[in-house]
């Protein structure tokens, strides 16, 4: 297949030190040929400085400096491979209780969460919290990977026990598309090799399932978004009347002749072009960026949205979202903050906390006061003027927003729209 | 396209001229930083297709340390002059002139650091409050760090353990006063993603890319082009090689490799089998194991 014609698949891993991540991620860049020689050269001196007796792969992933003094990965890291199917980028997250928002920042766009349980331990507290947040940022796919098998004989009753105790787990998380792989990273067993040691495993390798689970299903066809980021008027003598929308579909499917509504005028055009780069496009889906001309004249703006007639998101000015806190700054109910949703911006106005959730054990804690980092709480929003948006179950980017402090203007808090 | 898939490089596109859009609509004076290497070239492309038919609404700025390979500075105004677009040139030799940068010695002398006075002095004359840049996080292992909008302080530097979460595709560019934004659109693009598309959109780039011959020194493993700025060390000698470029630094201190590559195709097929990075061959990379995220700190590029 040519290059040329291959997909882009995001995924997340999050886990501990322990858990064998590292050495996952190693042995994916490095049995694809994705590690270069001066890479591993360089990541072979410090380990070997450190006094370490073994190549540490993480080292490789964690480039900070404070990352490599205390030999943890702190932040989000993006690592980039390719095999003759398919581009990956994988987004590689600390898996800690104190790293949720990190967790979740890598989960937002990912289309597949690779879940690793160690053989030799089960389901752990934080193998919950792993599932629950790919199942809250809607991750359409997840692998989970019970690693060290070699450590435990290769056992399948082992591997089983693990396999039915997740699933009485997830049964209540709502993942649409859970794999079960018994692997072993250090050895490489059914990573991108078909393990030796594991006849009774009939299914696929890990590579195998990377490079061919379904993902042109991932993004909303159905409802069509088209938020406005600029409005391109070139002033020339040769396009003195072009007046074209520039943006990113969000959902569905355009095609110049399609009858459209701008919101919030609720003014009803037809689509005259759809372009890039004066190339005409005959159908236009998410995730594409393009230009729109109109065969009216509209007045239209940044933030504003292009939808079809019949077909309009909610809009209105009170939200209720699920929201991560990011900030060390707790938050409480009459806090203003800024909302930014798609390519509009709105001044808010935090109204309730209404409970939070335990990620280890998903119950609801009632009555709160304040939301402090790393939380995941139900809150109500209102906006200043109304947004146009869906549910976060039903467009992961018309369904979600972040919260920005007036103040310091940092982003503070990451929201899905119930 | 009637399975409604697009392929990675149609992604990419797509997502870098998503960011070009969104610096262009949230930031008041916003520009290119134009280093004449092929992530720049690829950025302005992405820049010209982002707003057309209308010029690209923001200036070039290019840093130029005296140091540059001639062929940098030739394709550079040949370039402005066909997009129709300003250029802004900051100048490392005046920097020095004036004394606000201290010119290095002895025979590893670099530049190198010294663009970074002449890039906050050129970005704070211009009042920029977001300069975008071709910096890719596979190149280097700070890089895989950083955000799309990644913010700076109002002495420009970076603070890489409190950088702002970024989340779906939704950028936060507010800020306070003084302070500005470095933007990398192409944050996600791999060195082969970078030239099958060079390929694909038929992109123009310097003869320095390609396979060539051209007197050189090798120092350290490295290949480096013999020119005026480089002074020869006991033992060293002149060589005529066949070699070409994978980046495009300063002549001091840019590697070359040898190649026999002269067309784009052969150039993919070489980045194909090839075992190392492509700054492997930079010097100012090999000073320490974090150097780029010191420079980067302090307001590099």
């Amino acid at each position: 297949m040519d290059y040329q014609d291959i997909e882009l698949l995001r995924f997340t891993t999050a886990g501990s030190v322990d858990d064998g991540k590292s050495t996952l991620i190693g042995r994916l860049l490095y049995d694809s040929k994705s590690i270069f020689q001066d890479q591993l050269e360089a990541v072979e001196e410090s380990s070997k400085s450190k006094g370490f007796d073994y190549v540490d792969l993480s080292l490789l992933t964690d480039g900070l400096k404070s990352e490599r003094e205390q030999g943890i990965t702190i932040d989000v890291a993006y690592r980039y491979f390719a095999t003759p199917k398919r581009k990956f980028i994988i987004a590689d997250t600390p898996g800690h209780i104190q790293y949720t928002r990190n967790m979740v920042t890598g989960a937002s766009t990912a289309n597949l969460a690779i879940i690793l349980i160690d053989a030799r331990k089960g389901m752990l507290e934080q193998t919950h919290r792993h599932a629950f947040i790919a199942s809250l940022l809607r991750i359409p796919h997840a692998i989970v990977c019970v690693n060290k098998m070699d450590l435990v004989d290769y056992s399948e009753d082992v591997y089983n026990g693990i396999v039915s105790d997740f699933k009485a787990f997830s049964s209540k998380l709502g993942i649409k598309d859970i794999q079960f792989i018994p692997i072993s990273a250090l050895n490489g067993d059914n990573v991108v090799n078909r393990s030796e040691n594991m006849d009774w495993y009939q299914g696929s390798t890990l590579m195998y399932h990377l490079e061919t689970v379904h993902i042109s299903s991932d993004h909303n066809l159905v409802d069509c978004r088209f938020p406005i980021q600029s409005v391109i008027r070139p002033h020339t003598l040769d396009n003195q009347d072009f007046r074209g929308f520039a943006g990113r579909i969000d959902g569905g499917v355009f095609k110049p002749g399609d009858k459209v509504k701008s919101l919030p005028s609720g003014f009803v055009s037809t689509i005259k072009t759809i372009e890039l780069n004066g190339e005409q496009i005959e159908e236009a889906f998410a995730p594409m960026s393009v230009t729109m001309t109109l065969e009216d004249e509209i007045d239209n703006s940044r933030g504003d949205m292009i939808v079809r007639e019949n077909n309009v998101p909610e809009i209105g000015q009170d939200i209720e979202v699920l929201v991560t806190w990011m900030s060390t700054k707790p938050i409480q109910a009459r806090t203003k903050v800024v909302v930014k949703h798609t390519t509009n911006e709105s001044i808010g106005m935090v109204k309730e906390l209404k409970y939070k959730i335990d990620i280890n054990t998903l119950h609801r804690m009632e009555d709160v006061t304040s939301i402090e980092m790393n939380d995941i709480a139900r809150i109500s929003i209102r906006t200043a003027k109304p947004m146009f948006y869906d549910a976060y179950k039903k467009n992961r980017q018309t369904g979600s927003i972040i919260l920005i402090d007036e103040q310091t203007n940092e982003t503070i808090g990451a929201g899905m729209i119930i | 396209m009637s399975n409604y898939v697009i392929n990675h490089l149609k992604e990419l596109e797509s997502e870098a001229i998503f960011v070009i859009r969104e610096i262009a609509a949230q930031f008041e004076n916003p520009v290119l930083l134009f280093s004449g290497g092929k992530d720049s070239i690829l950025l302005t492309h992405l820049a010209k297709k982002a707003f057309y038919p209308a010029k690209i609404p923001f200036p070039l700025i290019h840093i130029d340390t005296g140091h540059n390979f001639p062929e940098t500075i030739a394709f550079r105004d040949a370039l402005v002059e066909k997009l129709g677009v300003k250029l802004i040139v900051g100048s490392v030799q005046e920097a020095i002139d004036t004394g606000r940068a201290k010119e290095e010695t002895g025979a590893d002398a670099s530049r190198n650091s010294l663009q970074i006075v002449s890039l906050l002095d050129t970005l704070e004359a211009h009042k920029v409050d977001a300069a975008m840049g071709g910096a890719r996080r596979d190149e280097e292992k700070a890089r895989a760090k950083e955000r799309f909008f990644s913010h700076r302080d109002e002495f420009g530097q970076w603070d890489p353990k409190n950088q702002r979460p970024e989340l779906w595709n939704l950028f936060n560019g507010r800020k306070n006063y003084g302070e500005h934004f470095r933007v990398f659109p192409i944050s996600n693009w791999t060195e082969m993603d970078v030239w099958e598309y060079i390929k694909q959109e038929n992109i123009d780039l310097p003869s320095l890319y390609f396979s060539h011959q051209r007197d050189c020194v090798v120092r350290d493993g490295v290949i480096l082009a013999n020119s005026e700025f480089i002074k020869l060390k006991e033992g060293e000698t002149v060589e005529n090689m066949t070699i070409r470029y994978r980046t495009c630094g300063d002549m001091p201190i840019t590697g070359a490799v040898e190649s026999e590559a002269d067309t784009l195709e052969k150039i993919i097929e070489e980045i194909a089998t090839t075992r190392t990075t492509e700054r492997g061959g930079r010097a100012d990379d090999k000073r320490a194991e974090t150097a780029m995220e010191d420079r980067k700190k302090q307001g590099y590029f």
